[in-house]
């Protein structure tokens, strides 16, 4: 199958600090990475070169099979849908106009959405399962319904690849889950999604593929059950981690250990 | 509902041209409706079909010295207020006036010097409108030659032009002619609108209209750019080249009303608080409202100015002395559309 996104030996540095460096990887239609690792490990600043929106110091992005670096943010934003961890809106849009705002990639310098695209926006909506909100306004959304707004927003520029940056860092526990059943349905629909997450366990439940960066560069690659084991994501939170089957839900789980009890 | 609404927002744009017939009964020499009527026929005849006019002294006051003034502050108000909206947008801050890039202070001293070297009224005019623009540029030049990214340096580098221009309109000042000079540069800083003649009319059309004309069509962009920098670029606008169009364009309209009117503060900031009140924050709805709203207040205002006392009331006194504390009732309402 066509790789979707082909991510070569990038590195990012701010000046003279380096964040991270010889980054390879690649996703194909469908699948989801989830990329794990510490704060402060550059996971965001790897996504956010991923969108084009910070310049990497070297290697390559390529968005079935176009290297981004050559197509210009425009062109981008048509491919690759960013969603930012959280977001500051100054002025109180209404949701619908706010959702809209995710067909600017397609519409020409001069114009402004037409009902097509209040359209598009309002079934972009409906995905997350937000119609009703569509006239409240941004400022008055909770946490998971503002997340929920910001995907939609990133749906309605029809990418192929979606970016989450921790998508679920700010919710409680129930929007945790409906915010990964989003993405593992929008992922069933044929969308590449790459995902950072603080919680390991969460790869097991949406990712078809996962990644650990630490120490500025990635320390482990691959199917899931290969990258999030006891050994490496102890080694990469510096904390003892633990992973079980359980054996009625047929699923493992990745848990942290207490002190002193080591496995 | 939505019917209702959408006809009362309607009816605010016809405020201008109400306001405009209106104001032109405003003033203390007394012309009664039908004189008005009667005038205005001829001027239009005499516009349209070369009907040769009799010069009267009604003629003169409603079309050679009230028309023009109307028409001046309608456009001063329209160009500032869309200017304020504008840069609320691109600073992401609704407390940030037409004058952040330090275009107000940079215009004052432009037209301070032009008094102190030439007291012409093409040549003040003239002076403003390019301190206005050289002020703006300073400020982002500054901005870009700094290590910061987004929007703060841009403010930071207007609140430095700006001192700097402040300064130096202190040392035109203090090296004015007290008795002659100064009185002229305190007037000038004041605002007034008194002067204005149709000439000066079309000096300012040109830059006004291509600045509203770029800033009307990129409008629903300016949402975006609130957003920041990172959203914005994610959503495929090429902020940076973005910003700096929105920029220049507020500015030439800024520039521009300054150089007729002279710094006149508050109406820039807020306007656009009163409109987002009506249409909301999205700039689509937005800044043709502010538009309208701007031209509406700064008329009221004018007529104001001319009326409330024998001698004229500088317009910048009135617009603060107004604008200061209808911000302060929004405030208290807490219906600034924004938290």
């Amino acid at each position: 199958m066509e790789l979707m996104l082909e991510v070569e030996s990038l590195a990012f540095s701010y000046g003279n600090g380096l964040v991270f460096e010889n980054v390879s990887f690649s996703l194909k239609k469908g699948e989801v990475m989830c990329i794990l690792g510490p704060n402060g490990a550059g996971k965001s600043t790897l996504i956010k070169c991923i969108a084009g929106i910070f310049k990497p110091a070297a290697g390559s992005v390529r968005i079935l099979g176009e290297d981004t670096a050559s197509l210009g943010v425009r062109k981008i934003a048509r491919h690759i849908g960013y969603v930012p961890q959280q977001n500051e809106v100054v002025f109180p849009f209404s949701v619908l106009d706010f959702v809209v705002m995710g067909r600017a990639p397609h519409l020409s310098l001069f114009s402004s959405p037409r009902e097509e695209d209040m359209e598009l926006a309002r079934e972009s909506l409906a995905m997350v399962g937000l119609s009703e909100l569509a006239e409240r306004t941004v400022s008055t959304l909770s946490g998971g319904q503002s997340q929920m707004v910001l995907i939609a927003r990133a749906l309605v520029q029809k990418p192929s690849l979606l970016l989450l940056d921790e998508p679920t860092s700010h919710l409680d526990f129930g929007n945790q889950i409906l915010v990964l059943e989003t993405v593992q349905k929008l992922a069933s629909l044929g969308m590449s999604i790459v995902m950072n997450t603080h919680m390991p366990d969460h790869a097991f439940l949406v990712g078809s593929r996962a990644a650990a960066l630490n120490g500025g560069r990635l320390v482990a690659l691959g199917e899931v059950e290969t990258v999030v084991t006891g050994k490496t994501m102890s080694s990469v939170y510096g904390v003892d981690v633990a992973v079980r089957e359980i054996q009625d839900m047929k699923r493992k789980v990745c848990l942290p250990l207490r002190g002193n009890n080591t496995n | 509902m939505p019917d209702c609404r959408c006809s009362r927002t309607s009816l605010v744009y016809m405020l201008p041209v109400a306001l405009l017939i209106v104001s032109l009964f405003v003033g203390r020499y007394q012309t009664p409706v039908s004189a008005v009527i009667d005038e205005s026929v001829k001027a239009f005849s005499s516009l349209f079909f070369g009907t040769p006019v009799s010069v009267s002294t009604q003629h003169t006051v409603l079309f050679n010295v009230r028309l023009p003034r109307i028409l001046a502050a309608l456009l001063v108000g329209a160009a500032l207020s869309t200017a304020g909206a504008s840069f609320q947008g691109v600073f992401r801050n609704p407390l940030v006036s037409p004058y952040i890039l330090g275009v107000g202070a940079g215009a004052g001293f432009g037209a301070c010097l032009a008094i102190l070297l030439w007291d012409s009224y093409l040549f003040i005019q003239l002076m403003a409108f390019a301190f206005g623009l050289l002020a703006m540029f300073l400020a982002i030049s500054m901005g870009k030659a700094s290590k910061g990214t987004g929007t703060l340096v841009f403010v930071l580098s207007g609140i430095i032009v700006s001192s700097i221009f402040t300064a130096l309109t202190s040392l035109v000042k203090y090296m004015a002619d007290p008795y002659d000079e100064l009185p002229a540069i305190v007037f000038w800083l004041m605002g007034s609108l008194a002067a204005v003649r149709y000439d000066d009319l079309l000096y300012i059309l040109l830059p006004m209209f291509a600045g509203a004309l770029v800033l009307f069509l990129l409008r629903w962009r300016i949402n975006i750019l609130s957003l920041g920098d990172e959203e914005a670029r994610a959503l495929g606008v090429n902020v940076e080249q973005m910003r700096l169009i929105i920029i220049v364009c507020a500015t030439l309209m800024t520039s521009a009303a300054v150089s007729i009117s002279g710094v006149i503060g508050w109406v820039g900031l807020v306007v656009p608080h009163i409109s987002r009140m009506i249409v909301g924050p999205n700039y689509s709805r937005l800044l043709p409202m502010s538009m309208v709203i701007g031209a509406s207040f700064m008329l009221l205002v004018d007529d104001l100015s001319r009326t409330i006392a024998a001698t004229e009331i500088p317009l910048g006194i009135i617009t603060s002395l107004l604008g200061a504390p209808l911000f302060a009732y929004l405030i208290r309402r807490g219906r600034m559309g924004w938290n």
